[in-house]
């Protein structure tokens, strides 16, 4: 039996740089990677199962239980971003871990052309799966948040995304992830090692908090709040008492993308200055 | 020339368990990026210890309420209306009324009628009107019927029910040289005695007499993370005052400048007293200001991710580099390859954790109190419980993200599931609540954060209303009941690693 020479699809000649071609390649190791898939539907599971619980445990007794439906029925975030991050940190620390960015960096000399094409790819499957999680954690909370007492005699209004600062808050949730996707993307890129890059990324997001706390210094407690990337990204789901958020929800969501534009740019610039 | 073919100084098939622990300790300390990673471990935990900045306007003694004759800090202001007493006597009275004021909180500033469960009105025996004294009382209460106390820790349950005009109550106090027994009784005819107490260092004289006092009002409700408060006044009304010795003039003293709530003090009609007061006269709680010296350790997450990256990579770097295969082939017995791995691990580990801690909580207090910060006073043994509760919760974390790494063979894999078994609770039980306070105490018993429980210096009494909550730095499990939960959650997961191991292909 004779086999057939493996012919490429593109004629000889084409310039396999390309960026289109390059967003193509991504897009085939993404999809055919085993554990994309699942970690993509871990995102979704976690995000909205912790959100339930959230919504489903929080009762209001009063008009001035002081509760924020929004952080409430979004709260999965917590735990949904970790997963996000193991996906990232695996989209370039896997090809690391098997020796495979050998092969993607010869047929992809372009270092940042390949590192913008798997940023293009990670932002496009984690904005499907985001918002998928951020749409069942609204649904969870329409459900189960009029039952525990937020209800119009509490002056709470039924979840809606009609609403303009609940659509803001869940708009904000889902680039929220994304942008956490993106930072993990970066800071692998710069580390390599997915253990470690991993670890990184949820010291991040997970310590400033645990320090924002230990100081007692109430400007210093602000100043930190607003550089955490998890604080004050998660400000983007405040709708109420604004006035005490430590900072604005778009300036909040801005300094996790300042994050994650550093990490990218610091990833960017060790793959072309390093040997891969 | 005859080459003599190198012989293992071990005969087949027979090796010891101290062979594999100094062959898993060889691969260890080889690795230059995991030493470095454990040195790191050691010097976040202790480096975090200095960066929390923490300033405060007091020094140390400036700062310290009154400390009890245990040397705990104690609330002592109460309404005082008092006489002396030299050498032995008895004081007997019947309190007809407990009323009291709360504030009204949600419907803005003033106060409503209402009264707090811990509200006091009583007589007591005490060793001067200085706040931190020794003393003993009989009292009535707002929702804990007649008590006992003593000293400010101790509390004995007397006659339930409340206080009322048809349901009066009879207190006694009798002292007899350094001992005083408290009596009760609903018809001032039968008496049945509560507790005898021993008084150590009660002066000849000591200041006798009625008292009222009512702490702090405290609103938590249920399936919500917050609580809200204020000051709350007592008044108690007491008649057939009964002293065994001739007696003099009553005095009135606001013992310990009172607690907040308007107008204390007392009015007397004929032979009735009416005595308005507020404060306490209980151990100090959290909530009166000051830190703990788990606040020296907020290194310990940094360091406990540190150390999990490292023992998930002493695992799965075997799995990448399939060195699993020559280290199965040298100790077929699976269990013991990874019985000698969680050693490793698990030694380095804590010590790293002990060198950190200790150096975070001995030089951590010294920074705390030259910036004027009021430190929750802690023995010696409950620091050395601290900073060894420290390290072992670090080398738990080190051993479960190893286990992990067996199970699931990724490093990333076990270090991001490592880090939100253990962190991820604390993060949304204690540092910011998110979670209503059952759920809450709830997850604090059964997640691997429970271990953080060791870290706690703080003692919850019952006998005073707080919220006792983790962010308050009361968890809802005793120091080593919170690292058993840990310990548990260690073994499920060395358990599970020891079965997937064997069962699987390597």
């Amino acid at each position: 039996m004779r086999h057939a020479p493996l012919e490429t699809q593109l004629p000889l000649g084409t310039r396999y740089t390309e960026t289109g071609h390059t967003l193509h390649a991504e897009w085939t190791k993404a999809r055919t990677a085993g554990g994309t898939f699942w970690l993509l539907l871990g995102v979704i599971v976690a995000t909205v199962a912790l959100g339930a619980v959230v919504s489903a445990a929080t009762k209001c007794s009063s008009a001035t239980c002081g509760q924020d439906p929004a952080k409430v029925s979004l709260a999965g975030l917590y735990l949904g971003q970790a997963v996000v991050a193991v996906t990232a940190v695996l989209a370039i620390g896997g090809e690391y871990g098997t020796g495979m960015i050998l092969v993607t960096l010869t047929a992809v000399p372009r270092r940042s052309t390949m590192l913008a094409a798997k940023a293009a790819i990670l932002t496009g499957s984690l904005l499907v799966a985001a918002t998928i999680a951020v749409l069942g954690s609204v649904l969870a909370g329409r459900l189960l948040l009029p039952g525990n007492g937020f209800t119009t005699a509490h002056g709470y209004q039924l979840l809606s995304l009609t609403d303009g600062p609940y659509l803001r808050a869940a708009v904000g949730s889902v680039l929220y992830l994304v942008l956490i996707g993106l930072l993990g993307l970066g800071i692998a890129t710069a580390i390599r090692d997915s253990a470690v890059a991993v670890g990184v990324v949820l010291g991040l997001l997970y310590l400033f908090p645990v320090l924002e706390a230990a100081v007692s210094s109430s400007s210093w407690h602000r100043h930190l709040e607003q550089i955490s990337p998890m604080t004050a990204g998660l400000a983007v789901q405040a709708t109420s008492s604004l006035a005490s958020s430590p900072i604005s929800p778009w300036a909040g969501l801005g300094v996790l993308a300042a994050w994650a534009a550093g990490a990218l740019l610091v990833g960017a610039l060790v793959l072309r200055l390093r040997d891969a | 020339m005859i080459i003599t073919p190198y012989q293992s100084r071990f005969r087949e098939g027979s090796y010891r368990f101290t062979d594999l622990l100094h062959a898993e300790w060889t691969k260890f300390r080889t690795v230059r990026g995991w030493i470095i990673g454990v040195v790191v471990g050691a010097l976040v935990v202790a480096a975090f210890a200095f960066v929390t900045g923490q300033q405060g306007s007091c020094n140390v003694s400036a700062c310290t309420g009154p400390l009890g004759p245990g040397g705990e800090q104690v609330s002592d202001s109460f309404y005082f209306v008092h006489q002396p007493l030299t050498g032995n006597g008895s004081i007997t009275a019947r309190v007809t009324s407990l009323t009291g004021q709360v504030p009204t909180l949600t419907q803005g500033p003033g106060m409503r009628p209402g009264l707090v469960p811990w509200a006091k009105a009583g007589i007591i025996i005490k060793a001067s009107t200085t706040p931190g004294s020794a003393y003993a009382a009989m009292m009535v209460t707002g929702s804990h019927g007649v008590r006992m106390q003593d000293d400010f820790t101790q509390d004995v349950a007397g006659l339930p029910g409340a206080v009322s005009a048809t349901t009066p109550r009879w207190l006694r106090l009798t002292r007899s040289g350094d001992t005083v027994t408290g009596y009760d009784s609903a018809d001032g005819t039968h008496w049945t005695r509560v507790d005898t107490v021993t008084l150590a260092g009660l002066p000849s004289t000591a200041q006798v007499g009625l008292f009222a006092t009512s702490p702090g009002f405290l609103q938590t409700s249920l399936g919500e993370a917050s609580a809200s408060g204020g000051p709350s006044t007592a008044t108690g009304v007491f008649d057939k005052i009964d002293l065994t010795w001739s007696g003099g003039s009553w005095a009135g003293t606001d013992v310990g400048g009172g607690g907040g709530g308007p107008t204390p003090g007392f009015t007397q009609t004929a032979s009735t007293f009416s005595i308005t007061g507020s404060g306490d006269i209980a151990p100090s709680v959290s909530s009166s200001g000051g830190v703990t010296i788990a606040e020296t350790l907020v290194g310990t997450f940094a360091g406990l991710i540190v150390l999990v990256v490292v023992g998930a990579m002493f695992m799965t770097a075997e799995y990448r580099r399939r060195l699993i295969a020559t280290t199965l082939i040298a100790a077929p017995r699976r269990g013991h390859v990874l019985a000698a791995k969680a050693v490793v691990t698990g030694v380095v580990s804590f010590v790293a954790g002990l060198v950190g801690a200790g150096l975070a909580v001995l030089l951590g207090q010294r920074v705390l109190r030259d910036d004027g910060v009021y430190l929750f006073p802690a023995d010696a043994l409950t620091q050395v419980r601290v900073i060894v509760g420290t390290a072992a919760v670090l080398a738990l974390s080190a051993v479960i993200a190893l286990a992990i790494g067996v199970i699931l063979r990724r490093g990333v894999g076990a270090v991001a599931a490592a880090v939100v078994v253990i962190v991820l609770p604390y993060l949304l039980t204690v540092t910011a609540p998110i979670l209503p306070i059952g759920l809450n105490d709830w997850l604090l018993r059964v997640t691997p954060t429970s271990a953080f429980a060791v870290q706690q210096t703080l003692i919850q009494y019952p006998q005073v209303d707080n919220t006792y909550s983790a962010s308050y730095g009361y968890y809802p499990l005793s120091p080593w009941a919170g690292l058993a939960v840990l310990c548990a959650w260690t073994a499920l997961a060395l358990g599970l690693a020891a079965y997937l191991l064997r069962r699987r292909d390597a």
